[in-house]
């Protein structure tokens, strides 16, 4: 018997969804044998390739797991034989491998289940290493652990195939050069790794929300794949409160993709959106998340306290009953924690929110000489808003222009110019 | 994209009020459910009652009508769903495939509706319809 009936045409999609599924458990199982995670992904490849040619005949096989890890432990010793491998991976591949010749498909795929996590972890490190750019982390890990495609990722990010293929192809030799283990960080430096790691998944979920270059101002498929990762990691590391802290983040924030583009596909921003339209199913989820961050104790951690604020926002049926208060108290906990100029300005909208345009002005007054955000359109965009709101619109038509210029994204630099157009129609500022 | 996974185990239709799978099916169960989670891509899922312990509410002549379960009428009922994220009807099916369903369960694989899936008219309707409820609330 097969998993697949015989009369459903397997396909080339099929086999490929197949290997989504299978591919981080299968590359995590054989870098732990080969010691060696360029390695590991070469003898996956290889295994699906293997499994296209087949597949197609003889059916999906039972437990597709078990034989693709199977068929890449062959191709593993044909390539042993060959001399194709580095000479020291020899006799710790050579011996683990037949160690487990014997073994049937089933006992492989058990023993696969109940230390699979330990190497999907590891694996999940090993793709975040510091050693490597934070682009090589980012195409790693979609790459290794998210199960995509270079086609996939080069589409996500706009750039060539070969440009991710090759950076992919770097990012390995850089982990094989630099000898670095394939294990999990001591306690030492656990700490400085895991934030690497929810960097590298956040960051590929901005990614998607809100991209920074491009047409689309969201690439939805970006934000499923960081979610889905936030997830599984979360699993791995039910104990640590930053992941469930992030993976709270993200679902709350990805509850509102419905409401943040109009049908032309221009941003609304959050004051404006329909709530009506943000997912209750993600909201729930991201609550539920946070809660379990906070049940760990301790203080929170950069990602639950957004994740805090952005359920404060998810708590207000209607925009006028968000409270700004607690949201202003949260920005102030987060400055203390990680001040950036970008929290700063955040703590600026909350504030202004909070106690009036004319606070958050203050805080974004203090930050216009602030070199890191010379170039970022938020800050003049910002400072726009308080400004009309406070009445002084020719200042705020000025600073809505000067936020339209340095906005990359094709969509929000219209909106912005959108609003500057109406500070020229309110006419003259009054006199202040 | 959002798939929903149904259960439609042969048999429920006419299952007595309380009926719920014993414990070697339910222990099965949980740890398939437990893979999906672990993959990330699980979103929720829920087990249903029999239709002996709903209710149906039909509308002929425009008008709610009130029937008791259990349905003589009815062949096949859910017994349950799971709400899954994936990237391919495809990955949806291998998941499904993986279930531990017993020779009488089908599990039916419908690709969850998003407002991009219709056109600007209908769209439109229903970007407007929320904004109506919130100015009457």
């Amino acid at each position: 018997m097969t998993t697949n009936d015989m009369s459903h045409s397997i396909t080339h999609r099929t086999i490929e969804a197949v290997f989504r599924i299978e591919s981080p458990k299968l590359i995590a199982g054989l870098a732990r044998m080969v010691r060696d995670v360029g390695v590991a992904e070469e003898l996956s490849q290889d295994a699906l390739v293997i499994a296209l040619e087949q597949w197609p005949e003889s059916g999906i096989p039972d437990n597709p797991g078990a034989w693709l890890m199977a068929t890449a432990k062959h191709r593993a010793l044909d390539r042993l034989r060959r001399g194709k491998m580095l000479e020291r991976k020899h006799n710790e591949l050579g011996y683990e491998i037949e160690a487990q010749q014997e073994d049937s498909a089933q006992a492989v795929e058990t023993a696969m289940d109940d230390d699979i996590g330990d190497d999907l972890l590891r694996l999940m490190f090993t793709a975040c290493h510091p050693v490597l750019s934070t682009e090589a982390r980012v195409a790693l890990t979609l790459r290794l652990l998210g199960g995509l495609t270079t086609l996939e990722i080069a589409r996500a990010f706009l750039v060539p195939e070969p440009t991710v293929a090759q950076r992919i192809v770097r990012a390995k030799r850089t982990l094989t050069e630099a000898r670095v283990p394939f294990e999990v960080p001591h306690a030492d430096e656990r700490a400085e790794r895991l934030a690497s790691v929810l960097g590298v998944i956040y960051l590929i979920f901005n990614e998607g929300y809100s991209a920074t270059s491009g047409e689309e101002w969201m690439r939805p498929a970006l934000c499923e794949d960081a979610l889905r990762l936030g997830r599984v990691l979360a699993e791995l590391t039910p104990d640590e409160p930053e992941v469930h802290g992030l993976v709270a983040l993200m679902e709350i924030q990805a509850s509102r993709a419905g409401a943040r583009i109009n049908a032309a596909g221009e941003p609304i921003l959050l004051p404006d959106q329909d709530r009506a339209l943000w997912d209750q199913l993600l909201i729930r989820r991201g609550l539920a998340a946070l809660e379990r961050a906070q049940s760990l104790g301790g203080a929170l951690g950069p990602y639950a306290l957004q994740a805090a604020i952005a359920a404060c926002h998810a708590r207000a049926l209607r925009a006028a009953e968000t409270d700004w208060a607690r949201i202003a108290a949260l920005y102030d906990a987060l400055t203390q924690l990680s001040p950036s100029p970008v929290v700063e300005l955040n703590r600026a909208v909350a504030f202004a929110m909070a106690f009036g345009p004319a606070a958050g002005l203050e805080i974004v007054e203090a930050l216009t000489s602030e070199p890191t955000l010379k170039h970022y359109h938020l800050l003049p965009s910002v400072r726009a808003d308080f400004l009309a709101k406070l009445g002084r619109h020719e200042e705020a038509r000025e600073e809505f222009e000067r936020a339209a210029a340095l906005a990359r994204n094709a969509r929000e630099r219209k909106l912005l110019l959108q609003r500057a157009a109406e500070m020229s129609d309110r006419g003259p500022s009054p006199a202040h | 994209m959002r798939f929903m996974m149904l259960m439609i185990p042969k048999g429920y239709a006419s299952a007595a009020p309380g009926t719920v799978p014993d414990a070697k099916a339910v222990a099965a169960m949980m740890k398939y459910n437990e893979s999906l989670q672990k993959a990330g891509i699980l979103l929720a899922l829920d087990g249903l009652h029999p239709p002996s312990m709903g209710a149906r509410v039909s509308f002929e002549g425009g008008k709610a009508h009130i029937s008791d379960g259990p349905f003589s009428e009815a062949k096949e009922v859910l017994g349950g769903y799971w709400m899954i994220q994936v990237k391919s009807k495809e990955e949806a099916i291998q998941w499904a495939s993986r279930c531990p369903a017993s020779e009488n369960e089908v599990i039916e694989i419908r690709q969850v509706q998003e407002l991009g899936d219709f056109p600007a008219d209908v769209q439109a309707v229903a970007q407007q319809y929320p904004e109506m409820q919130r100015r009457l609330s």
